[in-house]
């Protein structure tokens, strides 16, 4: 079978900037370097894998946002997917939750025929990670998350998720949703050439009232703060300073004891 | 309205984290009642203290026989949906299953969704972590029925004895049949449950082999405590994923969290920050994870960890000495 992949992606602060909450009580991302969200490109990736191996014909990325967010598109495409669409939410961007956006992706997956959606699990602003089970419940699709393996099977998937405690295995029959851990798939390198490339590939802009779709949230921020910093610590010499410090009991009373599993 | 909890049912007893998230639910100071899709779960749910009604749902496994008992996220969503008319939070914990069946039942139910939250200020208003844990954020949801995880290690866990709630069977619901559980498998080495552990030992890139993470889980046995890891420690193969401490991993918040050749990344310290005592050993004396321990050891963690495998070793002798 050759299918259609959708993967869906955003636009975040890099995950190596520390984000800091202004005076004013606000997140101002200006200045700070924007990336495509890290779990986002591990799906592109294995997206890409599977039509190089054969099973998909064509990928396609979509993102909602506004005009700056075509950059984390062209490295998308530069990366290799075939074509790009910008959902434009406008002046509803800021606020836009999940179910926004999974309404806004299955509106949008009405104008073409797609066998699988693969996305980040998580999106690292705002580590929510529902568009993925909301989607799939929109589509009235199977779903797996968190995956770290995804093979095709005839008419389906087996997908291998991090669980709790270790992995869970699943079988989804037919066109699915699949999130993606950091290990689904090692992100290529955006080389130059492919770049260039990507520059002739399509990206097309989608106003996203075209669509339909209620943006409006369910979800408020009231208010944003930075966490308590901790009181600051000590350097101790070595492990007998420490047990002076911590006192023995509070490390070593659970040995005796034969702590419940 | 009403709050419903999640109630999920391990070796035999109500998850440590269920009777977290009932703590976080009766914050609301509405009824709570407890859901559960095992016939044995029934029972126990109901002796946790201050639950009113408990619902078992079960499915109609007719062709799904193999694997009874397990149901999937998919079909918890449509048993959630079902039901959201009836309560204005259904809460669960920050697992795999909460974190599957409630985005989903929220899209079904058109209600608010919430990820890992960590306080409770009013029935509408919750407080969540977001860039892993650099901002802090009071939201509030407008909708009718908000589906909400709970980071279990923020609450103190629900009496589990103590309830008389009354148990209510609910109509079997059809089973999502585009989804089967193949197999599930359990990662070695994670000993005790991470989430409720009161010591969790953890291990970075800095063990350098997979025996010495060995080691390290060993020591962590004999402690008693939940063995940790930070990404870069289970990138590397020297632990399984389930042990993975952060952003993307497990969030902890034991009494006592030791760090051994971690360096400290913001995504780690967003699954540990909370813990009551850090203690932190590493080499490099600017390592960031310093900047949030309560002792730091600046040294060799392979001679720290001899030192302190010793020191208990005469612990126990000297309090158990005819064993």
């Amino acid at each position: 079978m050759t299918i259609k992949i959708l993967v869906p992606v955003k636009r975040v602060v890099d995950a190596n900037v520390h984000v800091r909450v202004s005076a004013s009580g606000a997140v101002d991302t200006t200045g700070l370097k924007m990336s495509l969200n890290p779990f986002d490109e591990c799906a592109l990736e294995k997206a890409l894998r599977l039509k190089e191996a054969g099973v998909a014909s064509h990928v396609s990325v979509v993102t909602c946002g506004q005009a700056p967010s075509q950059d984390v598109l062209r490295t998308a495409l530069a990366m290799g997917a075939d074509d790009a669409v910008l959902i434009d939410t406008g002046s509803a961007t800021a606020t836009l939750d999940s179910l926004a956006v999974a309404r806004l992706l299955r509106a949008f997956m009405a104008s073409d025929d797609y066998g699988l959606v693969l996305c980040g699990k998580q999106a690292i602003d705002d580590d929510t990670g529902g568009v993925a089970a909301m989607l799939a419940a929109l589509l009235g699709w199977p779903q797996a998350l968190n995956a770290s393996g995804v093979e095709v099977e005839p008419d389906g998937w087996r997908v291998t998720c991090g669980d709790d405690a270790g992995t869970a295995t699943w079988r989804l029959s037919g066109a699915s949703v699949v999130s993606a851990d950091l290990r689904l798939a090692d992100p290529r390198r955006v080389t130059l050439p492919n770049i260039v490339k990507a520059r002739q590939k399509p990206l097309r802009t989608l106003d996203a009232a075209t669509l339909g779709v209620r943006l409006e949230p369910a979800t408020r921020v009231l208010q944003l703060a930075e966490p308590a910093a901790r009181q600051p610590g000590i350097k101790v010499a070595d492990t007998t300073a420490l047990l002076a410090a911590l006192g023995p009991e509070r490390l070593f009373q659970n040995h005796a004891t034969g702590a419940r599993a | 309205m009403r709050t419903l909890v999640i109630g999920e049912y391990e070796s035999g007893a109500i998850t440590d984290a269920t009777l977290r998230v009932v703590t976080a639910a009766a914050q609301r100071g509405l009824p709570v009642d407890v859901l559960v899709t095992r016939a044995e779960a029934a029972n126990p749910a109901a002796q946790i203290a201050g639950v009113q009604h408990v619902l078992l749902a079960t499915v109609d496994f007719a062709e799904n026989a193999d694997t009874p008992g397990a149901i999937t996220p998919e079909t918890l969503a449509t048993q959630l949906a079902a039901l959201a008319n009836e309560y204005s939070l259904i809460a669960a914990s920050h697992r795999a299953t909460g974190r599957a069946a409630l985005p989903r039942a929220a899209a079904l139910a058109d209600g608010a969704f919430l990820a890992d939250v960590t306080a409770v200020l009013d029935p509408q208003r919750f407080v969540r972590s977001l860039y892993a844990g650099s901002v802090v954020a009071t939201v509030e949801t407008t909708s009718a029925v908000t589906f909400a995880t709970f980071r279990a290690s923020s609450f103190a866990p629900a009496a589990d004895t103590g309830g008389a709630a009354s148990i209510t069977a609910l109509a079997p619901i059809a089973p999502f049949a585009a989804t089967r559980l193949l197999e599930r498998q359990a990662a070695p080495q994670t000993g005790r449950d991470l989430a409720s552990a009161r010591i969790v030992v953890s291990g970075g890139r800095g063990l350098g082999s997979q025996e010495n993470m060995t080691r390290l889980a060993s020591f962590a046995g004999r402690l008693g405590a939940a063995l940790g890891a930070s990404r870069a420690a289970v990138d590397a193969g020297y632990a399984p994923n389930a042990a993975q401490v952060g952003q993307t991993g497990k969030t902890v918040a034991p009494e006592v969290y030791l760090a051994f050749g971690i360096s400290g990344a913001i995504q780690h310290l967003a699954g540990m920050k909370d813990s009551q005592i850090i203690v932190a050993v590493n080499k490099d004396p600017d390592a960031p994870i310093f900047s949030v321990a309560d002792y730091g050891i600046v040294g060799d963690l392979f001679e720290v960890l001899a030192q302190l495998e010793g020191q208990l070793e005469a612990h126990r002798l000297a309090v158990r000495p005819a064993s």
